[in-house]
């Protein structure tokens, strides 16, 4: 099988881009991942996006983008997986050189959320329309429904979960492209104004406009390029039922747990290898389920371990040193793209203030709704 | 809400209409060409009973539009006795009745208003058993 690499990195900043439109934000991404790979040509592209028809009414995207990229003609696809729809264009892009059907592809993620669309209404597509959101459940509010069993089932408590967003704020802070560099207290969290209850408003991501993209090809013209790199070790895709009713334990998420041991397993690694971590914390409690499903505790132990700073910077395994969704910002669609990127960033030694040390391998987890899809990439470092 | 949309889910909204697997004994609410546990493809009717307990719940605040004016509202995770799950509001109750456990009846209410002179919406709801 044909070793793939990431080559470019690009992002725009996270957060209310008033001044530029869903497609001169894939463009500035897609430009810097591309000037950032050295290579002068993209011989395809997957975009990753949850809802650019219900968030500014644009659908058609893929010929959109690469039209603005100056390069119709291409193939060029859309790819929907809703908050997993990044990861998930990273993975097709994968998967077209692992084919050998192109050597040089493009994958990016975008979202422009703020242009004056019902988000929530939006963002509730990605659950059951007919069976969940026809009652009126809210994402926050399906999130907050696997809080309430994780706290029943294990005594979790919301100062744990709050620990989560002071963590992410922390790492957040030295992330130039974050959405929300401020440091935050577990006594903020606590009192910020009920979403979903057990979720107060700094429990969860927030609604952000932001692109993404990375420029993949072979291992073997990656290093004719002569600069570090990162190689996919392992790229995964698992579904799941959407309705989070439909769980057999509702304060878990199967999906995840199934993507992480298929990844361990095809990469040849256990939980202990991995160097650095970005997970899917689109609510605090979303990061201490996941943690549990990736093997890094045992399942109920999540909380006590992010209060004793296990996956904090510095700490045994760090989680989320780009901030996370939490503080980076949470452009759905551009979101697991850019998880991707923190990634690639640490392997090639180029976080700066994130940096974690002689950092090797590290794994991007990225999910979709409440847990009906997740995409997981494991990436090692060569230079 | 689209109006056909909504007619085509009326059996089980109304009615609680699930099905049950011949070949395994799932119970799929709603009911589906493939069994989700065996993929069996024989099912024979069978209409959820309407009660339940609640697996986990939430207090919504902050609702999408068609729902705006309800907030704060209650929903939940319900399971009925032959094991079927569906998600509900949990109304007629103050909020701090709420617990995981507690047993629940479902009952036919509003649920959503097609604009304001569009067709009213129904379906069930919990209220807790006293």
């Amino acid at each position: 099988m044909k070793e793939v690499a990431i080559v470019g990195v690009g992002l725009t900043r996270f957060g209310e881009l008033w001044e530029q439109s869903l497609r001169d934000m894939f463009t500035e991404a897609a430009l810097a991942a591309i000037a950032d790979s050295g290579l002068d040509r993209i011989d395809s592209m997957y975009i990753g996006s949850m809802s650019p028809g219900l968030f500014v009414h644009q659908e058609h995207i893929a010929p959109l983008l690469a039209d603005n990229l100056g390069l119709a003609g291409i193939p060029a696809a859309h790819v929907e997986s809703a908050c997993a729809s990044g990861g998930l264009a990273v993975r097709q892009a994968f998967l077209e050189i692992v084919s050998g059907a192109s050597e040089i592809v493009l994958a990016g993620g975008v979202e422009k959320m703020n242009d004056g669309s019902d988000v929530t209404f939006a963002l509730s597509t990605a659950a059951d329309q007919e069976y969940e959101a026809f009652h009126g459940v809210t994402f926050p509010g399906l999130y907050a429904m696997i809080a309430r069993a994780h706290m029943h089932q294990y005594g979790t408590t919301r100062e744990q979960l709050a620990q989560v967003a002071v963590k992410n704020h922390a790492h957040g802070i030295n992330n130039p492209y974050a959405q929300f560099r401020i440091p935050m207290t577990i006594d903020t969290v606590l009192r910020s104004s009920m979403v979903a209850e057990p979720l107060g408003l700094m429990d969860c991501s927030p609604v952000s406009d932001g692109a993404a993209a990375v420029v993949l090809t072979t291992a073997e013209r990656a290093k004719k390029l002569g600069k570090p790199y990162a190689v996919i070790r392992t790229s995964v895709n698992v579904t799941d039922q959407i309705a989070l009713h439909d769980r057999d334990n509702v304060a878990s998420l199967p999906a995840v747990g199934k993507a992480a041991q298929q990844a361990y397993k095809q990469a040849g690694l256990t939980p202990e290898q991995l160097d650095v971590i970005e997970v899917h914390d689109c609510f605090t409690i979303a990061e201490l389920v996941v943690m549990e499903e990736l093997g890094l505790v045992e399942r109920g132990k999540s909380g006590p371990a992010v209060m004793a700073g296990m996956t904090t910077l510095g700490g045994k395994i760090p989680v989320n040193t780009s901030g996370g969704l939490k503080s980076k910002g949470h452009p759905v669609g551009a979101t697991g793209v850019a998880q991707i990127i923190e990634i690639a960033e640490q392997l090639r030694g180029t976080a700066g203030e994130r940096q974690v040390k002689n950092a090797r391998i590290g794994m991007a987890q990225n999910m979709g709704g409440s847990g009906g899809s997740c995409v997981i990439h494991i990436l090692e470092g060569r230079s | 809400m689209i109006v056909p949309r909504y007619t085509r889910e009326i059996p089980q909204r109304f009615r609680l209409e699930a099905a049950e697997c011949t070949g395994c004994g799932k119970i799929v609410f709603p009911p589906r060409r493939i069994c989700p546990k065996c993929r069996g493809k024989t099912f024979s009717p069978r209409n959820l009973s309407r009660e339940g307990k609640i697996l986990s719940y939430t207090v919504i605040h902050v609702a999408a539009e068609p729902f705006e004016l309800q907030i704060p509202f209650a929903v939940g995770i319900i399971e009925t006795p032959e094991g079927a799950r569906l998600t509900a509001q949990i109304v007629d109750c103050d909020f701090s009745e709420l617990a995981i456990g507690t047993r629940v009846r479902l009952v036919m209410r509003k649920i959503q208003q097609e604009g304001h002179a569009g067709i009213l919406l129904y379906g069930y709801k919990a209220v807790l058993e006293r």
